[in-house]
């Protein structure tokens, strides 16, 4: 039981009649770390965190959770974890607090325990002078905050979060992003789904992209940057056609869009100041490069769904 | 595939979270059960029974308000579990992802929907009190053999909750249960011996009537409620046994099915 892994999955598969989810898929999630999953919609990731908790049977694979069969030792296994869905799944009816007393009660957590938990759990995520509100009547930010300390409630050693800042304004992602690296520091495993690479960035250790079902690449999101684009990226906006043919020349690894342009920058080279020559200093821009470039690189850049 | 069936005491958690939501409300929840009685009583037992006069039923002669006193409560015994299992479960399954967020708990699929159909017993068994405490007040029922129709209202609860529980598993949206309440809670409602003796009725129709579950509870609940010992309360018993053995692992295996994904 005390392995260092928290997650191991060997070959995962999951079908839906002919349509295939989850297909092979490798990955590990080490005791401590926060563990992304990247993919666009339908990439399978919320097929394996269903596989995870149970929700969803495996097709195939080998899935082990604190060394547990997932075959097997399935209430074992969500005892120990905290899952975050995407969909809200509060009870509108009942209050914040009622909301996580009722939660705790599915645990089997003693009543003074789970007052104590719920008062910690209340001041941590900030929900504190909202705890007498019914959940209906709450927004979007403080509903997703208390699903969070809902997951949270068995003091779970992997939380699992799907999505968890997925139509939130900005000011309660950065929140929320605050409080989980609060839990990361604590120690706390994490493993996150998301399509938001700024978040993926901030928040993970390693991380995986997937697309339709397969694994494309998995690191940690720096060595990712640095391999698959470099260190900077020069985008053009409205390239002309001097500039297409002058790029071209030089064999320049870049990217086409019609309307921008953009040009993977290689050590050591002047590219910045020979393209600004062209178009001009304010229709181009250098910056540093992103796992979002990453991310596009490899999936594509057409449309899913 | 098939999975083992994994029941623990924890369904009691369900049922708990449900009552937590129950005493939220439950000054809404506690008037249909007051008033409901009292309408029928009204309608049936001052406006109708002038023209019906007294029944002969089983060797017996009874006030007409008195005959539908103990089909009233069983009416409601059905009433409170098949509406609890199927819209209220559904909206808790489909629209509120209730079941979701219990799945992701120490909570199995089988503690979920066990908990849910007891729970619908439960408003059964609150129903029937509040309805039995009407109903006496006028004098309709005899004690205490009356009481036994509180355990009874679990188990006949239980029952109809397990089928409500089977349609939530395969309807495809809330809409289409009025299909089972127009094809079998509202023929039941009228044809189950309820508010006119079955003897009535052609013997075809007699024979189907004699399939239906509100038959039999309306028989359990005249037998109980008028403290006489008839064999019809141990067939009814009988019936109520195997229609449990028959419709809770399919209610299970149905929504297993639609659950798990």
């Amino acid at each position: 039981m005390e392995s260092k892994l928290r997650i191991e999955a060997q070959h995962l598969r999951k079908h839906y009649g002919d349509l295939v989810a989850v297909d092979d898929v490798s990955f590990q999630v080490l005791q401590g770390e926060c563990f992304g999953i990247l993919g666009p919609n339908g990439a399978g990731k919320t097929s394996i965190i269903r596989m995870i908790y149970g929700f969803s049977p495996m097709t195939g694979g080998v899935l082990k959770v604190f060394g547990l069969d997932s075959r097997k030792n399935m209430r074992a296994i969500k005892a120990g974890i905290g899952v975050c869905q995407q969909e809200n799944s509060l009870d509108p009816d009942l209050t914040v607090r009622q909301n996580l007393e009722v939660f705790a009660r599915y645990f089997n957590i003693p009543g003074p325990v789970a007052e104590e938990r719920t008062e910690k759990l209340l001041r941590f995520m900030a929900l504190d002078h909202r705890q007498e509100a019914r959940a209906i009547d709450l927004s979007g930010g403080l509903m997703r905050r208390l699903v969070i300390a809902r997951a949270l409630i068995n003091e779970p050693e992997l939380l699992i979060l799907d999505e968890p800042t997925t139509g939130l304004d900005p000011q309660s992602r950065h929140q929320v992003w605050s409080r989980l690296e609060d839990l990361r520091a604590s120690g706390l495993s994490i493993l996150l789904t998301t399509h938001y690479m700024d978040e993926a960035s901030r928040l993970c250790d390693r991380v995986m992209i997937m697309d339709h079902g397969h694994v494309l690449v998995e690191g940690e999101p720096a060595e990712l940057v640095k391999t698959h684009i470099g260190h900077d990226i020069i985008e053009v906006a409205e390239p002309t056609a001097e500039l297409r043919t002058y790029v071209q020349s030089r064999n320049w690894r870049h990217e086409d869009l019609e309307h921008r342009m953009i040009i993977y920058v290689e050590e050591g080279n002047n590219m910045f100041h020979e393209i600004s020559e062209i178009c001009g200093k304010a229709g181009c821009m250098m910056r540093m490069a992103t796992l979002e470039d990453v991310f596009l690189k490899l999936t594509g850049r057409e449309l899913r769904e | 595939m098939t999975m083992p069936f994994d029941l623990s005491w924890r369904f009691w958690r369900v049922w708990q979270r449900n009552l937590t939501v129950y005493r939220e409300n439950w000054h809404i929840n506690f008037v249909p059960p007051l008033l409901e009685p009292l309408l029928y009583l009204l309608a049936f037992g001052v406006g109708f029974s002038t023209l019906v006069g007294p029944i002969h039923y089983q060797g017996r002669t009874v006030s007409y308000v008195r005959f539908i006193a103990p089909a009233l409560i069983a009416i409601n015994i059905m009433n409170n579990a098949f509406f609890e299992t199927t819209f209220a479960s559904f909206v808790r399954m489909y629209f509120q992802k209730t079941f979701d967020a219990m799945m992701a708990t120490p909570l199995t699929l089988e503690e979920i929907i066990t908990g849910e159909i007891i729970w619908g017993a439960t408003k059964a068994v609150i129903g029937t009190a509040i309805m039995l405490a009407m109903v006496s007040l006028f004098g309709l029922i005899t004690y205490p053999s009356g009481l036994l129709l509180l355990p009874v209202a679990f188990f006949a609860g239980f029952a109809f909750g397990t089928i409500g529980m089977f349609f939530t598993g395969i309807v495809k949206n809330i809409d289409l249960f009025n299909l089972p309440m127009f094809l079998f809670v509202t023929p039941m409602f009228l044809f189950s011996g309820t508010f006119f003796p079955l003897e009535n009725l052609p013997g075809w129709a007699q024979t189907l009537a004699f399939c239906l579950p509100l038959t039999h509870l309306a028989n359990i609940c005249r037998a109980l409620g008028w403290g006489v010992y008839h064999p019809s309360l141990f067939w009814g018993c009988a019936y109520f046994v195997l229609f449990i053995l028959i419709f809770y692992p399919l209610a299970i295996r149905k929504m297993r099915r639609r659950l798990l994904k």
